[in-house]
């Protein structure tokens, strides 16, 4: 083995963000200076990305058990009973930095990553999402990012024939040089028919399968994993290029493949390539590994065992078969016209063992690069509190009208139709209630009455101000929302999107966050399954608002029970909930007032499952027409959505005494709901029994949006508003 | 209804189109995959899927209207057997010179994905004779490609030869600007062969027929194909 100099050795350490003292303990487990190839290993597995290192201490803090659970972290997804002998299987994970560098390939393949962690564990991909956080769209490239993500999510969700069925985006100068592009996929198995990574079997072929391997993608795991200079654009090559029909034949071959007894474990090739696949999956099963380069199937010419290792090659998996199998497997993957390499053998060694053109080129012992990897609890500092504003205190500039109207053209709450017109949400011929339409997605699980409802949810200005009521409110509204169209939550998945976690006040923010998620999914019995973490989401020194984005998953029994957003006439509407007029954090604060400040609203757990539980048991009884929860910008932005989406009209009762009118209209206090129910009374009557505040607000009907004292709106100039926004501003973006 | 449904590497509409031909039919379609080179005994209907077959690359459907299977598709067109082709299986059957003109990028440049309403045209054919001549009817579209283009001579045969199934309208059933999002010649959104046994169209009626996923418009196309050919 060719061992770099010990003087070249620590500066290249250096190069590939290893920490002096990580660099040391390196030295300890080898006993001796590492070779390159060695040194790309340790420094890809003990990066922030691939270890959580940082994070790690934290988050397994989290609730992770329920009785529903069948696999929580740890695996490549998360894994949930959901019935029927059925289990879906899903996950979020972030590709912020490759998107920022390059758009298109950044979100495509951050969507095709996403999706292989849920196929390799034997899963029918059924349904994607995203959560995206841009940049103010007059920001230097903003633009070109927002277009090529979204032309990047569907590009590669649209061929690979996986429906984008939800998901949700923010806008604010915060992200201006660091956007979010967090990808989410839900997918349905057997739930006796789960695979998992372990490896294990001495002697038994390691199974290389999918595209071929290039230099694409070298060192993106330590890419990212710093924070962004001025020249992140000579990054580029760190970014991967992805191919959609590939991955498409993967998922065929391998469900093919997956419905035989011939696979042991099966892991994909993500974040550090070969080597973290291989490594966490001979890791898992405490076994050696020994593979031979010569025997990957390349892309190109003269590749070396470091450049083969620290490949990001997209639409790539590792496999361990049962032996004598090898030829059967092969021969579906051929049929599938993918590439097919035993590339090496489990040993006994606890070691791997890398060989190419007849050399050794890393000997590393696998349990120490697992035990040693570091860990650190790095200081924190808590975020000041803000100070509650009292609605009373402000003055509304503009009224009640003018402000909707403002308001739902505006960048954070206008149609998202533009992104959603891009996505083909519709293939499989499952999708219930499309983007849109609905608090969350819900796709039928074919030929059953069951449904998955599906979301996804953060509110990064309430975490900026206060992260561990961001952190349960996220978690809260990723359940509520579920709740709204009758569904029962399950269990979520996390993205953790932060700034650089060596400064304590980021690392103060990332802790909080996780407290008061952790908060909200014991209370909501809506424990975490699977995650990600992003961190280093800086540029220039500038960092993120802080973006605990919530992917959350419910069951509905039957389908038919689920309920949308749009408004019909002849209805009575009934607001569920509490209504204090809590400014503070608005979209109103910020978009009427101009002002980003205060404490967020409170969000009260109890209340939230109490007011939940109501919710879900009057819509699966049958007496809710439409249902829509009151997030950003509160209830008369609900009210308008729910009249928009059905191009219907509402008169409301003026607001009650003792509550400034715009806190009434405007205030976003948790945990509530509005309700558009045939018979409001009766719908009272049940509140009142159950204990849950509840008051009418209206009825339905008309084409206009009438208040309490004669003003109103038609519904119509409303929707020409909110639809008007994001076409005008990326006119002329068309590629 | 003895239908084969071909699977392309790419395709991913294929189990769509199975559910809608079961529900009409209550028997489950034959999938046959491309490397094949005969259909199954007793086929009376093929269906070419949407999809991104070997990717979009070249250009749609170039490469499939080359698979093995497409000769025996070939074949039975010319025996008169009916063909229905959606999406990129329109585009297959225009690469494959079963029908004219070629699909080009949406004018739009941009994949559209949403529902447009759709005339019928004529419904004296096996594929519409379900609907109303005139009939407007709802149907998701999904594509980047959906943009209809043929030469004038063409364009003129399939007007006056009423070979135009199909026309991106509005809901009230005008033939306008806004309704054509893709910029097809024409509007035209679906047509047939001379001999009205072959029809490609670029929507997704298969994704429409189920009042859970929003309504049943699409469904006249399924039982009008299952009535042709039982009384055939």
């Amino acid at each position: 083995m060719q061992l770099l100099p010990a003087d070249h050795a620590a500066q290249l350490a250096a190069e590939f963000g290893l920490k002096p003292d990580e660099y040391e303990r390196l030295l300890a487990i080898l006993g001796r200076s590492p070779s390159r190839t060695e040194l790309g290993i340790f420094s890809v597995m003990w990066s922030e990305h691939c270890s959580y290192k940082s994070s790690r201490i934290w988050l397994k803090t989290l609730p992770t058990k329920a009785p529903w659970v069948i696999h929580g972290p740890g695996e490549n997804a998360g894994v949930i009973d959901i019935g029927d002998g059925l289990a879906a299987i899903f996950k979020m994970e972030s590709h912020n930095h490759p998107s920022f560098i390059e758009p298109y390939q950044g979100a495509a393949t951050g969507v095709g990553g996403i999706l292989r962690d849920v196929f390799t564990m034997g899963a029918r991909p059924i349904a994607n999402l995203n959560a995206l956080r841009f940049g103010m769209p007059d920001a230097p490239k903003m633009k070109r990012v927002i277009d090529g993500v979204v032309r990047g999510i569907g590009g590669y969700g649209n061929c690979v024939g996986v429906p984008t069925v939800g998901g949700e985006v923010n806008f604010h100068p915060a992200y201006n040089g660091n956007p979010l592009v967090n990808a989410m996929t839900v997918g349905i198995a057997p739930r006796d028919r789960i695979f998992l990574s372990a490896a294990a079997g001495l002697g038994n072929s390691v199974v290389y399968v999918g595209s071929k391997t290039g230099r694409d993608g070298i060192h993106g795991a330590t890419m990212a994993s710093t924070e962004f200079s001025a020249d992140s654009e000579e990054k580029r090559p760190t970014v991967q290029i992805g191919d959609p029909f590939t991955e498409k034949l993967l998922i065929e071959a391998c469900l093919e493949l997956m419905a035989t007894d011939m696979i042991v474990a099966i892991q994909d090739m993500g974040a550090a390539g070969l080597t973290s696949s291989s490594v966490e999956m001979a890791g898992k099963g405490g076994v050696g590994i020994e593979l031979v380069m010569d025997n990957v199937p390349q892309r190109e010419v003269g590749m070396t065992a470091y450049e083969m290792m620290l490949s990001e090659s997209q639409e790539r998996m590792l496999m361990i078969l049962k032996p004598g199998r090898e030829a059967e497997a092969e021969a579906i993957f051929h049929k599938w016209e993918l590439d097919f390499a035993v590339i090496g053998h489990l040993t006994d060694t606890g070691r791997i063992v890398i060989r190419h053109k007849g050399e050794i080129e890393a000997d590393i012992p696998l349990a120490p690069l697992e035990s040693e990897a570091p860990l650190y609890r790095r200081p924190t500092v808590e975020t000041p509190k803000q100070p509650v504003l009292d609605a009373a205190d402000i003055d509304d500039p503009a009224g009640p009208l003018p402000a909707l109207e403002k308001l739902v053209g505006s960048l954070d709450l206008c149609s998202r139709r533009w992104i959603w017109d891009q996505y083909d949400s519709t293939v499989g011929g499952q999708t219930v209630k499309r983007p849109g339409g609905a608090d969350a997605a819900v796709v039928k699980l074919e030929g059953l009455k069951r449904a998955l409802a599906m979301t996804t949810d953060c509110t990064p200005r309430y975490c900026q101000a206060d992260p561990e009521v961001g952190g349960a409110q996220a978690v809260a509204e990723a359940w509520r929302n579920l709740t709204a169209v009758g569904a029962l939550p399950l269990a979520v998945t996390d993205n953790m999107n932060f700034g650089n976690p060596e400064k304590p006040e980021i690392m103060g923010q990332f802790a909080a966050a996780v407290r008061g998620m952790g908060a909200a999914c014991l209370a909501l019995d809506f424990p975490v399954v699977s995650g990600n973490v992003s961190l280093y989401n800086e540029t220039q020194g500038r960092g993120i608002l802080p973006t605990p984005a919530i992917g959350g998953v419910g069951v509905l029994e039957d389908a038919v029970q689920a309920v949308g957003l749009a408004l019909q006439p002849g209805l009575d509407l009934v607001l569920i909930g509490e209504t204090r007029g809590w400014l503070g954090q608005s979209i109103w604060l910020r978009e009427i007032a101009g002002r980003e400040e205060g404490a967020p609203p409170p969000v009260d757990l109890a209340v939230e499952r109490r007011n939940g539980d109501f919710v879900r048991g009057r819509i699966l009884a049958g007496e809710v027409v439409a249902c829509h929860d009151l997030a950003d910008g509160g209830l008369l932005v609900a009210v308008a959505e729910m009249a928009m989406g059905g191009g219907v009209g509402a008169t409301l009762s003026a607001p009650p005494v003792g509550i400034a009118p715009h806190g009434w209209w405007f205030g976003e206090d948790q945990a509530r709901y509005i309700l558009a129910v045939r018979d409001g009374a009766a719908m009272l009557a049940a509140a009142q029994a159950a204990g849950v505040p509840a008051m009418e607000l209206g009825h339905s009907g008309g084409g206009d949006l009438v208040l309490g004292d004669g003003s109103s709106i038609s519904v119509a100039k409303l929707v020409v508003a909110h639809e008007a926004t994001l076409p005008a501003l990326m006119q002329g973006e068309a590629a | 209804m003895k239908s084969a449904i071909i699977v392309f590497p790419g395709t991913n509409r294929e189990r769509d189109m199975a559910i809608a031909l079961e529900r009409v039919s209550g028997r489950k379609p034959a999938m046959v995959f491309h490397l094949d080179t005969a259909l199954p005994a007793g086929t009376d209907l093929v269906v070419l899927p949407g999809g991104f077959s070997h990717g979009d690359y070249l250009r749609c459907g170039a490469m499939a209207a080359q698979s093995p299977i497409m000769k025996a598709v070939r074949d039975f067109a010319a025996g008169g057997g009916l063909v229905l082709g959606v999406c990129n299986g329109f585009q297959i059957l225009t690469e494959a010179g079963l029908l004219p003109g070629a699909l080009l990028r949406n004018a739009t440049l941009r994949f559209l994905s949403m529902d447009c309403h759709m005339r019928v045209e004529r419904a004296d054919t096996p594929f519409t004779q379900h609907w109303q001549k005139g009939a407007v009817f709802r149907s998701p579209m999904a594509h980047g490609d959906g943009n209809y283009f043929c030469d004038d001579t063409t364009l003129a045969r399939l007007n006056g030869e009423g070979l135009v199934a199909f026309r991106y309208a509005t809901p009230e059933g005008a033939i306008t600007e806004a309704a054509n999002r893709n910029g097809a010649r024409d509007n035209i959104a679906g047509i047939l062969s001379p001999n009205l046994r072959i029809c490609g169209l670029m929507p997704h009626p298969e994704d429409l027929v189920d009042p859970l996923m929003g309504g049943e418009d699409g469904l006249p196309l399924f039982t009008s194909l299952l009535d042709s050919l039982a009384s055939a």
